[in-house]
């Protein structure tokens, strides 16, 4: 036979080429912007006194060298970020891993099965509109004051968006792949594992992903049921003192840890999903 | 065509299927025997139930009354001796080129070493050792399709079902896929049952060419072409043909519309 396609990869697949040094700083430095006009505005409106209740971007700045390394305020809270830091850490990630645990078998088996789905999906679709908060009571009469109570709550959080995700990935299968498959030999349960699983994988990730963010999103609302250490337990202690810059202190924190961990996510997803263009970005 | 002992027979087929509020008659009571190596085209207009035939005879959809055999044996599910090349390439996009062909030697368990001589060979064969370890999304349809065309023949097939396979290329890239299945059918003598609407492709492709009319679908006629290979699209023996078959597909779309 005569090879005379050679035509070249599309750019995804060929080697890129260098980039100019603007090419490769213009993303970071469009990213800077909106946070740097915000903290400018803060600054502002904090000289200015438009509130006296919001303190200095300095000052929040200060707190958070303290809130880290200690040695300007030197109280209960200085030099402490790590181990509430680590505390939340060990919630989030044990919630996630958690639902992830519960809600992908479930997920698989109300895609594909459907007495399964008759089963469990009119229940589990009554009790999805109950926000993470609702269950904060019941959850504290289940599991106790504690750090049990916000463990749940995480679970909670991130078990729907996994759950769902997981569901639509597996029954959105195209059905052409399984004609594939069975005439090329692959039938049955073999199926499952040969074509299934790696066809809901993207929409698997996507799950996780959501899953996560809303576990960092739930810490908060789960270390309210008087846990003594947690980033959530910080902003709560911190509000009841008037500590308002750890107040904000506390929010950064999580905002830099929820985002540094979807980064983790999507890297993983970026080399798993290597074959998925909607992924590989 | 009856041949004493054909690769395929399609015996009093007919196929309807139940929707809710109305019951479409797919195929009429069809016949159809194929030997072995023959290159069967099963042309006609949108409805006529060609592609329903295919897919009765690979096995995916199962005869409302009658039944396709193949080698005498009825078709009960699809199976790898019996290869389907689909319009829209149906390849697993979670694999790469390698991976797709390998998909099927892998599924029967066949050792690793064996799978990897056989991929290579057909690799080549479709002329994509460049782009083994792409995946499919890189890569453009005509090399799509001839992925697809590699899975099939990897894994063995005697008989290669064809839908419309060139449907969505470009005309250039269909003229050369053309040439190249015509290589790779006259090398190995496979058995191709090719689904089309264009009857040039259909000459140009087929040993013989089943027009089949729409309402309820059925074989309007049986045609075997003694043009010989390789054919000339130009030649006036082609132009006749061509003549005498768009002339047969256009009588029943008139009496349709009587």
């Amino acid at each position: 036979m005569t090879v005379i396609d050679t035509g070249a990869l599309p750019e995804s697949a060929s080697g890129k080429k260098p980039d100019s040094l603007w090419t490769r700083l213009k993303p970071l430095t469009l990213s800077l912007i909106v946070p740097a006009l915000l903290l400018a505005f803060w600054q502002v409106a904090t000289s200015l006194r438009w509130t006296r209740l919001i303190p200095k971007p300095y000052d929040v700045a200060e707190m958070m060298v303290d809130f880290a390394v200690g040695g300007i305020v030197d109280d209960a809270f200085s030099a402490t970020l790590h181990i509430h830091l680590l505390a939340s850490m060990g919630r989030v990630y044990g919630g996630f891993l958690l639902a992830a645990a519960v809600a992908l078998p479930i997920g698989l088996m109300i895609g594909r099965i459907p007495a399964v789905r008759m089963l469990l999906d009119p229940f589990l679709q009554i009790m999805r509109p109950i926000p993470v908060t609702a269950w904060l009571p019941l959850s504290m009469i289940l599991f106790g004051l504690g750090p049990r109570s916000a463990f749940a709550l995480v679970f909670l959080g991130a078990f729907y968006p996994i759950l769902l995700n997981t569901i639509f990935g597996v029954r959105s299968v195209d059905p052409k792949l399984f004609e594939a498959a069975s005439m090329l030999g692959c039938t049955g349960n073999a199926q499952f594992f040969k074509v299934v699983l790696p066809a809901a994988l993207p929409s698997i990730f996507t799950g996780l992903r959501l899953g996560l963010g809303l576990a960092w999103f739930v810490i908060v609302v789960g270390e309210m049921t008087g846990v003594p250490q947690g980033l959530g337990a910080v902003i709560m202690d911190a509000r009841t003192l008037s500590r308002t810059e750890l107040v904000i202190c506390g929010m950064i924190v999580i905002g830099i840890a929820g985002y540094i961990s979807d980064r983790i996510v999507v890297m993983i997803g970026n080399r798993l999903l290597a074959w998925s263009p909607q992924h590989n970005g | 065509m009856a041949s004493p002992n054909p690769i395929i027979d399609v015996r009093q087929v007919t196929k309807r299927f139940e929707l809710k509020d109305q019951t479409i008659h797919a195929l009429a009571e069809t016949n159809l025997s194929i030997s072995k190596g023959e290159f069967v085209c099963l042309i006609g207009a949108s409805g006529c139930g060609k592609s329903t035939l295919l897919r009765i005879i690979a096995g995916f959809e199962t005869p409302t009354s009658g039944e396709a055999l193949m080698w005498g044996k009825a078709v009960s599910a699809p199976d790898p001796t019996r290869g389907m090349v689909f319009q829209d390439y149906a390849l697993f996009p979670w694999l790469s080129v390698r991976e797709n062909i390998a998909f099927g030697p892998n599924a029967r368990g066949l050792p690793r070493t064996t799978v990897k001589d056989t991929v290579d060979r057909f690799i080549e064969l479709v002329g994509l050792t460049k782009f083994a370890n792409a995946y499919p999304h890189q890569l453009s349809g005509g090399m799509k399709q001839r992925v697809a065309i590699a899975r099939v023949l990897a894994n063995d097939a005697e008989v290669v079902l064809m839908d419309e396979p060139f449907g969505a290329l470009d005309a250039m890239t269909r003229e050369r896929l053309q040439d190249e299945l015509l290589e790779i059918w006259q090398r190995t003598g496979l058995t191709v049952v090719f689904v089309t609407h264009s009857i040039e492709e259909a000459i140009f492709l087929s040993d013989r060419i089943v027009v089949m009319s729409p309402g309820p679908g059925r074989i309007e006629s049986d045609n075997p072409l003694a043009l010989s290979r390789p054919r000339d699209v130009s030649s006036p023996e082609f132009n006749e043909i061509r003549r005498v078959l768009g002339a047969k597909l256009h009588s029943h779309h008139g009496k349709k519309a009587a």
